[in-house]
């Protein structure tokens, strides 16, 4: 748990900027750059593996990987940060595997959302919540 | 106390007869038999493979008093399950008659007459004794300990968990998985390690900069004609829950994909039984086994759970072996044609006047206690009340913590935080400073003095609870709510993060917590580096020697609703 002076300061930071971005726009943000990318076409929910902590230990560098065999593009958005794209990656039709793993900073616990372009034109996604907490009392 | 005489026999195929494992007479015979070594430890030997458990000991080398705890609220899909069942509905489940040696050792009801009447639990020496007897029985019993170890009394944080270490090393694990260890510093960690003759285990440590593995992940063993794998599964939010700076480099985590490809792995190697060796604590051990196949075993820990029988999610079967040496499991299994058949178990009661200790342990514990036996004697005060930590939310050992954090640091609102560790006193015993440690004792122990807003105190309490209250266990951290003294509220448990808490109020005025104001705050174990502030035992001795006796009144400020 993190109880000094310094850390409640930036914790309140953290949500003063938060409060000017409501979750609803953020949301709204989010679900505009998933239409872009399907098109509006309905995705499906097999086919792409998305693995990320369930607690970030640490907000700033947050380890995330997404594997969908098969895919031809694979679209990655953190669902509440003030930008939420993340990433848009293309495996071309040598690509030995249909998998990215990189870091990622989250503002606040929220759902990262992989989406998978596949060969055929159809769409898969996943979610995960990740929390960023301000510290535990693990006992 | 011989539970499941029906499943002797039984073969996992036959999944109607292990569906029908729920709670049943488990102390039937034990509450008319009486308190002796032999009774403790009889036990009908079976199959080909005995697996012995301890967990949690907290560095308690010698017997005391240990309050099962009263408030152990269960959400989601473990709401009302064991080990979330406390009490006379405890005592019903498992048909233990109140009153009962059984009913003292595994629940709070009746517990300051019962401890009179019993005496005190656990002790290394006597621990030793019951490992012994299990051994002598079946030489090749594989002793595995869960963690919480090398951490928690005096002699452990002033030796830096030699005194444990060595004690262990007398014990002969066979592997032992981990989470406080930690909190002594990577160096320190390291250190034991390479000095090890059994194996530290944990398939979720990993290097935080190449998120490859930094530990050992598992130990194959061939014991009864049969291959063994015990894989270790270390606390998964040590570096949320605990100060990572102090082992920085290394990552943790829940990785169920990890877990799934190294059960995997050992079956793919020919493990006959996959035994995991977890510091998850109970839910997440739960759901674990139900995400994760082919594990047969798991001892759980960290939750500090003690359940006389195992809970089966599917064909696996949970072991839950409480804390502080109060109990050893032992589980007799049956291991043949790549598979495990049936069991046989018993959560053995340490009870320290029944089982003789063993002159080798007792003897080490007397060596590595004698460099501070008058410093840790002194003693400080009387306790008027019963101490005790554990609980959801608040415990007598905490609220007098608080109570001195408030006096001593001069301060409108104290928090404590919810550890499980720390032993009981009983009203009227002195309070040594031994007992002052056994509840406080560890690394980064500074009691800061601060401000914080109203703002910020209701986010910490939400972010606390979720930890907790959480209905998906992977979010869970394990520990209990932080305490809180100087300020009441409200909880619901069945809400989302951010509406929990309602109504926190300032005792000493009886006003509503401002969320604009800034209050000053007193608290303990920040994981935050660089914390200053006496040593949180300087703040409770101080405080327990100006009032001589201490008395701590119920407490009622925080009220529950939900559960």
């Amino acid at each position: 748990m993190e109880f000094t002076r310094r850390g409640a300061m930036a914790l309140g930071a953290g949500l003063a900027a938060a409060l000017m971005l409501p979750a609803q726009a953020l949301r709204a943000a989010a679900d505009d750059k998933i239409a872009e990318f399907t098109g509006g076409a309905a995705m499906g929910e097999g086919g792409i593996t998305l693995t990320t902590p369930e607690i970030a230990e640490n907000g700033n560098t947050v380890p995330i990987e997404v594997s969908a065999p098969g895919a031809v593009e694979i679209l990655v958005l953190a669902s509440a940060n003030p930008t939420p794209d993340v990433a848009r990656v293309s495996f071309g039709p040598l690509a030995g595997a249909q998998r990215l793993s990189t870091r990622i900073r989250l503002g606040g616990t929220q759902d990262v959302i992989a989406i998978a372009k596949m060969a055929d034109g159809s769409f898969q996604r996943a979610a995960n919540t990740v929390k960023v907490t301000i510290g535990g009392c693990g006992g | 106390m011989i539970s499941r005489r029906d499943f002797l026999q039984a073969a996992l195929a036959a999944s109607a007869v292990w569906g029908a494992s729920g709670a049943g007479n488990w102390a039937r015979l034990a509450a008319q038999q009486a308190l002796t070594q032999d009774r403790l430890l009889e036990f009908d030997t079976f199959g080909n493979v005995t697996l012995i458990h301890v967990t949690d000991i907290h560095g308690q080398l010698v017997p005391l008093w240990f309050r099962e705890p009263e408030i152990n609220i269960g959400v989601g899909a473990a709401a009302g399950q064991p080990p979330h069942v406390t009490g006379a509905d405890f005592l019903k489940l498992y048909g233990i008659a109140p009153g009962t040696p059984e009913a003292y050792a595994l629940s709070y009801v009746d517990f300051v007459s019962l401890a009179k009447g019993y005496g005190r639990m656990g002790g290394l020496d006597r621990v030793a004794t019951v490992i012994n007897a299990i051994r002598a029985d079946r030489p090749e019993a594989l002793l595995l300990d869960g963690g919480d170890t090398w951490h928690g009394s005096y002699t452990c944080l002033r030796s830096d968990a030699q005194d444990m270490v060595n004690a262990m090393n007398l014990l002969k694990p066979d592997a032992m998985t981990s989470h406080w260890e930690f909190t002594l510093g990577v160096d320190r960690v390291t250190e034991i390690v390479d000095g090890l003759d059994f194996a530290f285990l944990g398939a979720n440590i990993f290097d935080a900069e190449w998120d490859e593995p930094a530990y050992e992940p598992y130990r194959m063993f061939e014991r009864g004609g049969a291959q063994i794998a015990v894989i270790g599964q270390a606390f998964p939010y040590l570096p949320i829950a605990n100060p990572k700076w102090m082992f920085p480099g290394l990552s943790f985590g829940v990785r169920e994909e990890r877990m799934a490809e190294v059960v995997q792995e050992v079956r793919g190697k020919g493990a006959d039984l996959v035994v995991l060796l977890s510091h998850n604590g109970f839910d997440v051990d739960r759901k674990m086994a139900g995400n994760v196949p082919g594990i047969d075993v798991i001892l759980t820990g960290h939750t500090h759970d003690a359940l006389p029988e195992p809970v089966m999610v599917g064909q696996t079967l949970l072991i839950a072996s409480g804390s502080n040496g109060k109990f050893v499991t032992r589980l007799d299994l049956d291991v043949r044609e790549g598979r495990m058949m049936g069991f046989r178990h018993k959560l053995i009661p340490v009870f320290s006047d029944a089982i003789a200790p063993d002159p080798e342990m007792a003897a080490l514990i007397d060596r590595e206690r004698a460099p501070y036996r008058d410093e840790m004697a002194e003693v400080l005060g009387t306790t008027d009340s019963l101490l005790y930590r554990r609980g959801n939310f608040n415990g007598t050992w905490d609220d007098l913590i608080c109570n001195a954090l408030i006096d001593e640091r001069e301060a409108d609102i104290a928090l404590s935080p919810g550890f499980r560790w720390g032993p009981s006193l009983l009203p009227g015993d002195p309070i040594t400073r031994e007992d002052l440690y056994s509840a406080t004792a560890m690394t980064y122990p500074n009691a800061y003095r601060s401000e914080m807003t109203g703002e910020m105190l209701h986010t910490i309490l939400e972010d606390v609870a979720d930890n907790l209250f959480n209905p998906d266990p992977y979010y869970q951290q394990g520990g209990d709510m932080v305490r809180v003294g100087g300020m009441g509220y409200r909880i619901d448990v069945t809400k989302p993060q951010g509406s929990r808490i309602t109504d926190m109020t300032l005792l000493k005025t009886g006003e509503a917590v401002d969320p604009a104001r800034s209050y000053v705050v007193s608290g303990w174990a920040s994981v935050g580096e660089g914390t200053e502030g006496p040593p949180i035992w300087e703040v409770v001795e101080s405080y327990v020697k100006r009032q001589g006796t201490v008395r701590v009144d119920p407490n009622t400020s925080v009220v529950v609703s939900g559960a």
